[in-house]
């Protein structure tokens, strides 16, 4: 019998296998299909303060490995997910789950936080400071090491929950990114989300995404994230949550071998619906095979 | 919405680069409807493409556990789908989408298609058929070469008008130009977003229709939000709660 079980900033979780945000919802498209509880835990769809519909289609381009999303964080803000969306998935999710957080200045990020702490069913919050910052010509809160580390202080200053800051990866040194996370006081970082990418549609000879240009995620992107796991586990001493182009269980445990505590499933289940279940159900014959049997023990085993 | 391996029973072309594809559940030990309404969409998974592909259901039938799609070729993954032979196994997904609510129809409704958009009013005008009631058919083209389906649904019972662009077959012009023509009691249309359009403003304004959209979609079961509209009543996922829109909520 193999041991899946992680502990995450304090918080145990059956197995280390989370779905990415905003390619799971609410968790009920998926909750039709199977029980959810099968999963470690799920980051939902980024909430921010007000709603938001966001950007104009075409939103989605297809790429060789992988695809462009250009949604812009829509969602239906923060109150109607504490007043409708917390509720619902109470009835077919019982873990703690992992709310996400966007924003466009940091008092909107600060605001979020404290309204969505005292949501008993949440384990953690995770930053998303890839998004452009109003104050500062819409340049991403994620690229500049001290607006990272004041947005860190921010949201810490406003909840008891642990945080996690999910980097992005549109950066020239990350491990600089991670340690302002971990100088603000985050619990743990997650990363990477989305690389910024493009395509252009031939028979218009324009880009295919209305806003030109938008976040590049699949299996392409694997073994840059790997890489950028194991840099920011040498650099910090905070957990990881390792995320970018993971679709089977051998690609789990290769993030784990390179510093995650957990990880997060994203652009497979808008093809696979199934495959985080398929990925906690393949899990153990894996272990096996590689002799692991504590998945715990194998953290950041490749440094 | 359900996964399922669907096999290629048939592929034949119709047109120079539209095809009809027959799937088949092999599966015969669920009775669960492989499609519960027309307008419905699948979404299937092709090798060595990473995105699904999102096709409108022509036909369907519930006891044979099959489903009819006719596409267009438009693209690399098109392209590809019009070489599959009979015995290919594909993953899919469905049924998605909401499709039309045939009990709105009226006595006389007029089904509408443009082009590639006119499969799904194959399905809806067998399903209004099916309750007793003769839909007509306004089937739009650019010119002769394009026409197909046409006598599959006079076949049906559907009183079927061809109209050209440029007039080879059928009246020339638009298919509003046949549609301001008519009397009916309700409109069920697909196609092209400014034929929408035109259709819309071609219509009496109390009168009541079903509009079915197209968008580029990431995952076609509304966990991304790629393919988001605005309506009068809040967003809408095209693939979830589309894709058909009633013309009282659409913004145009």
């Amino acid at each position: 019998m193999v041991d899946m079980r992680v502990n995450l900033c304090g918080i145990d979780m059956d197995n280390p296998v989370m779905a990415a945000s905003g390619t799971f919802g609410f968790g009920h498209e998926f909750a039709e299909l199977y029980d959810i509880n099968i999963l470690g835990s799920f980051s939902f769809k980024g909430t921010t303060l007000e709603p938001r519909f966001g950007n104009p289609t075409p939103r989605i381009a297809e790429c060789e490995s992988g695809l462009i999303n250009s949604i812009g964080l829509q969602n239906p803000g923060v109150n109607e997910v504490i007043d409708n969306e917390l509720p619902k998935l109470a009835e077919v999710f019982n873990k703690p789950v992992m709310a996400n957080i966007g924003g466009s200045s940091v008092e909107d990020y600060a605001m979020t936080a404290k309204a969505l702490s005292s949501c008993k069913q949440i384990g953690w919050l995770e930053i998303n400071v890839s998004c452009p910052n109003v104050n500062h010509g819409g340049m991403a809160f994620g690229t500049d090491p001290a607006v990272v580390q004041e947005v860190t202080e921010a949201v810490k200053a406003n909840t008891e929950k642990p945080v996690i800051i999910k980097l992005s990866p549109n950066v020239t040194d990350i491990t600089a990114i991670a340690r302002a996370c971990e100088n603000g006081g985050a619990d743990g970082v997650s990363l990477v989300n989305t690389m910024l990418g493009m395509r252009i549609n031939l028979k218009t000879g324009k880009p295919v995404i209305a806003n030109k240009m938008g976040g590049f995620s699949g299996p392409a992107i694997f073994p840059v994230a790997l890489r950028m796991v194991y840099q920011v586990y040498e650099a910090v001493g905070l957990p990881i949550v390792g995320i970018g182009g993971i679709a089977k269980a051998e690609q789990v445990i290769e993030m784990m071998m390179a510093g995650a505590t957990a990880v997060q499933i994203g652009a497979a289940n808008l093809v696979n619906p199934y495959a985080c279940r398929d990925i906690v159900n393949d899990l153990p014959k894996i272990m096996d095979k590689y002799g692991i049997s504590s998945l715990s023990e194998i953290i950041g085993g490749a440094h | 919405m359900k996964q399922k391996i669907l096999s290629v029973v048939s592929n034949v072309r119709l047109t120079d680069d539209v095809y009809r594809m027959v799937l088949a559940d092999n599966d015969k030990t669920t009775d669960e409807p492989i499609i519960s309404a027309p307008g419905q969409f699948i979404n299937i998974k092709l090798d060595g493409y990473f995105l699904r592909r999102p096709i409108s259901v022509a036909d369907w039938d519930n006891d044979e556990r099959t489903v009819t799609i006719i596409y267009k070729v438009a693209g690399d993954g098109t392209e590809y789908m019009k070489s599959l032979e009979s015995g290919k196994n594909l993953d899919v997904l469905l049924p998605l989408g909401n499709g039309f609510d045939i009990s709105k129809s009226g006595i006389n409704p007029v089904l509408i298609g443009g082009g590639a958009g006119l499969p799904p009013m194959y399905g809806t005008a067998k399903a209004l058929i099916r309750e007793g009631i003769k839909p007509s058919v306004i089937a739009g083209f650019n010119d002769e070469s394009q026409v197909f389906l046409v006598k599959e649904l006079e076949e049906l019972g559907a009183e079927v008008h061809v109209t050209t662009v440029d007039g080879s077959m059928g009246t020339k012009g638009f298919v509003t130009d046949q549609l301001i023509k008519m009397n009916y009691s309700h409109i069920f249309t697909c196609g092209p977003e400014p034929m929408l359009r035109a259709i819309d403003k071609a219509m009496p304004e109390f009168m009541d229709g079903q509009f079915s959209f197209e968008e580029r979609m990431g995952c076609g079961f509304g966990a991304c939000m790629g393919c988001s509209c605005k309506t009068k009543y809040g967003s809408k996922r095209i693939c979830k709660e589309g894709p058909v829109l009633e013309r009282s909520e659409i913004i145009w």
